[in-house]
């Protein structure tokens, strides 16, 4: 088991042609990842690096049995791209796409929401490198080589520093179950503490690493949810303590306003639930490790 | 990007919200007599031009009762620098002031609309006590605050902003114009796709309700769909900052004294927090973008090197679809195109490291190599160090 995806998920690429689509879907090919479809409209018909294009999602689901999306539409796209993922009747959308206005990520949740009850849509990102179960299914552009198949659960707002934690990882010889970014803006589809339910409830997962960044209150939440329903230890580490407050750090959400969000309000938050707290970052595989000698002593 | 207090009020003006009688924007005091005359008769307000609050208090906002008070008070605010609680330490030089005509204040009240993360959603935030710091009434008063949420597409309702009213204390004969102003005020936030729009105060004067301040931040993802807002020039940024973003870099000068230059925005903030725990503080923010290629690089070490408080440059790049070896490659050829005046620490992770450690250490060009962050940060700061005792 993993979560989110797993070596039968059937991808259909939104964006498959555009250079950034045509790029990291290839690697994800590479990677073994069935891509079943690829959108872009005016296209259908045509194949595209060995992949059937369709001009609709409606079209690509209906023939191919698609049950994911993977969204790499430009940013003034690519909210409309979640809304028809959403229509063609997908659950499971990674939308890769970095610079989306905010006000419609706001409009495709108004939508999320007004289906619930109906229909439980798994919308990750945007902005955000996209889910990797290694070894069965890449849906994003992180770097495949530097995953393995095992035990630990990431989940990070942010890109390359996923990467590294999840390098440090393989580097202790301590596999992943799935690594998902959830994004590094305002709005995003999925926070922090959906994901660590769904690791809770995941057979495959024994422990999770958690990176978050100043701004927001998605760690906070989450720091509840640990508390309340959790019982797999949670390693985490947030970004942005040596950041001044009102500037922001790249990511549109890692801004400390009007006091909240701050780097010590988040720590303390979260040790306070019992998570265990990673100063350094370069530390974060090792504090893993450490923990599971007991279980890994034959290593 | 924030919108000064005169750029915001032109916005509000065209959508008919009601504002102060304006005699326009100077940068000198030459053109003052015309500007009190197209503002009305006296007294009048004159007000720095600059993004940060608490501006009154900090002596950059003042009523003038006749026109030679106007001028004295103008010629003391324009080119002084204005330190308030929101400029963190630093004073902003004001360049403009803008000349209103004084409203008569019968009572003051705070209206904004801000993007809510937790509902996901725009959201009306005001109360009956205006005229104070919203943090302030936030942290004395939370029970004065109201919340009312902003449909996304067709704004507030007018039921909503009725209610709103009331609870505001608006008196019961202004309630169907704070009505028709709140409304209008959502949708400026919506048409604009903005993340703040902050009326503080929004006051009750003997001619009516008006915005006495405002204060607007929009959205940089969606300015490609506002032409009118993308081609407002950028008060903010400093002029490296301004490089940087040409460049398709992100760039944040701080105070230290260690350069970053860091592929991915949470592997730069994270870089920074490295050198601060190794006992450094770093001297930007600098995420240099997914593609870490020669330009890129080149034009990075640029950026960093203008500030001249920079003593050393940590250099963090996990190369994950950009394979470490080509971006050695890129440092290398940006070296020779960039003198590098302080000690340069270079820390390669990812695909082909191997590879493209051994390029740097082949080249003879003078850098220290480093394996993993721990162990370049701490290395940045010796080389700091060294740099200061050897000048």
């Amino acid at each position: 088991m993993s979560i989110i995806l797993n070596k039968d998920s059937r991808l259909v690429v939104q964006g498959l042609t555009g250079s950034a689509g045509s790029f990291h879907a290839q690697q994800c090919l590479d990677y073994g990842s069935k891509i079943v479809a690829g959108v872009t409209p005016g296209r259908g018909g045509a194949q595209h690096l060995g992949v059937p294009m369709f001009n609709t999602v409606a079209d690509a689901r209906a023939k191919t049995g698609a049950d994911a999306s993977l969204i790499f539409v430009p940013a003034p796209g690519a909210a409309a791209a979640v809304l028809e993922a959403i229509d063609a009747g997908i659950d499971t959308i990674i939308c890769i796409t970095e610079g989306i206005p905010v006000l419609d990520m706001a409009r495709v949740k108004k939508t999320i929401v007004s289906l619930r009850g109906r229909r439980t849509i798994r919308l990750i990102g945007p902005n955000c490198p996209g889910v990797i179960t290694p070894e069965e299914c890449k849906a994003g552009i992180m770097p495949a080589y530097i995953h393995k198949k095992g035990a630990i659960g990431v989940v990070s707002r942010s890109g390359t520093l996923t990467y590294e934690a999840v390098w440090q990882l393989t580097q202790e010889g301590l596999g992943q179950s799935t690594v998902v970014g959830i994004g590094g803006d305002p709005i995003i589809g999925t926070t922090h503490a959906e994901i660590l339910e769904l690791f809770e409830k995941d057979p495959q997962t024994e422990a999770v690493i958690m990176i978050g960044e100043i701004g927001g209150r998605g760690e906070e939440d989450a720091a509840r949810f640990f508390k309340e329903r959790m019982t797999k230890p949670v390693f985490a580490f947030i970004a942005g303590q040596s950041a001044p407050p009102g500037r922001r750090m790249g990511h549109a959400g890692a801004i400390i306003e009007g006091g909240s969000g701050t780097y010590a309000a988040k720590a303390a938050a979260l040790r306070d639930a019992g998570m265990t707290v990673v100063e350094n970052l370069s530390q974060i595989g090792a504090a893993v490790a450490k923990s599971r000698k007991p279980v890994s002593a034959g290593r | 990007m924030k919108l000064l207090e005169w750029e915001s009020k032109e916005i509000l003006k065209a959508r008919g919200v009601s504002v102060p009688p304006s005699g326009g924007v100077l940068e000198t005091t030459g053109r003052l007599g015309a500007a009190l005359k197209k503002a009305g008769k006296g007294p009048w307000v004159i007000k720095a031009q600059v993004l940060a609050g608490g501006r009154g208090k900090a002596g950059g906002i003042k009523v003038a009762k006749t026109p030679k008070e106007a001028l004295a008070v103008a010629k003391s605010i324009l080119g002084m620098t204005l330190s308030t609680h929101q400029t963190a330490g630093q004073g902003i030089k004001v360049d403009s002031v803008l000349i209103e005509g004084a409203a008569k204040i019968e009572k003051e009240y705070y209206f904004s609309v801000v993007l809510d993360r937790q509902s996901a959603s725009p959201v009306v935030v005001a109360s009956g006590q205006g005229g104070m710091e919203i943090e302030t009434l936030a942290e004395e008063k939370p029970e004065a605050i109201l919340r009312v949420p902003v449909d996304a597409d067709s704004g507030l309702p007018a039921y909503a902003a009725r209610r709103l009213a009331f609870a505001m204390g608006i008196p019961a004969d202004k309630v169907g114009e704070f009505s028709r102003m709140a409304r209008a005020l959502c949708r400026i936030f919506l048409d604009y796709d903005l993340s703040l729009l902050e009326i503080n105060p929004l006051a009750l004067t003997s001619k009516g309700l008006a915005a006495l301040d405002a204060k607007i931040v929009a959205d940089d993802n969606a300015l490609f769909r506002h032409p009118d807002l993308e081609k407002l020039p950028d008060h903010e940024s400093s002029a490296l900052e301004k490089a940087a973003k040409k460049a398709g870099i992100s760039y944040v000068g701080l105070d230290g004294n260690i350069g970053c230059m860091v592929n991915g925005a949470g592997l730069a903030m994270a870089t920074m927090d490295t050198i601060g725990l190794a006992g450094g503080t770093p001297a930007n923010f600098l995420d240099v973008g997914g593609s870490a290629n020669e330009e890129r690089v080149t034009k990075a070490f640029t950026i960093i090197l203008k500030d001249p408080k920079v003593e050393a440059v940590l250099v963090n790049i996990f190369g994950g679809i950009v394979k470490c070896d080509v971006i050695a490659g890129g440092i290398l050829a940006a070296l020779k195109r960039v003198k590098m005046r302080v000690p340069l620490v270079v820390r390669l992770q990812g695909t082909n490291v191997d590879k493209g450690n051994e390029l740097l250490a082949r080249s003879g060009v003078k850098l220290i190599q480093a394996d993993d962050l721990w162990g370049a940060a701490q290395k940045a700061v010796a080389a700091a160090r060294g740099a200061k005792e050897a000048a």
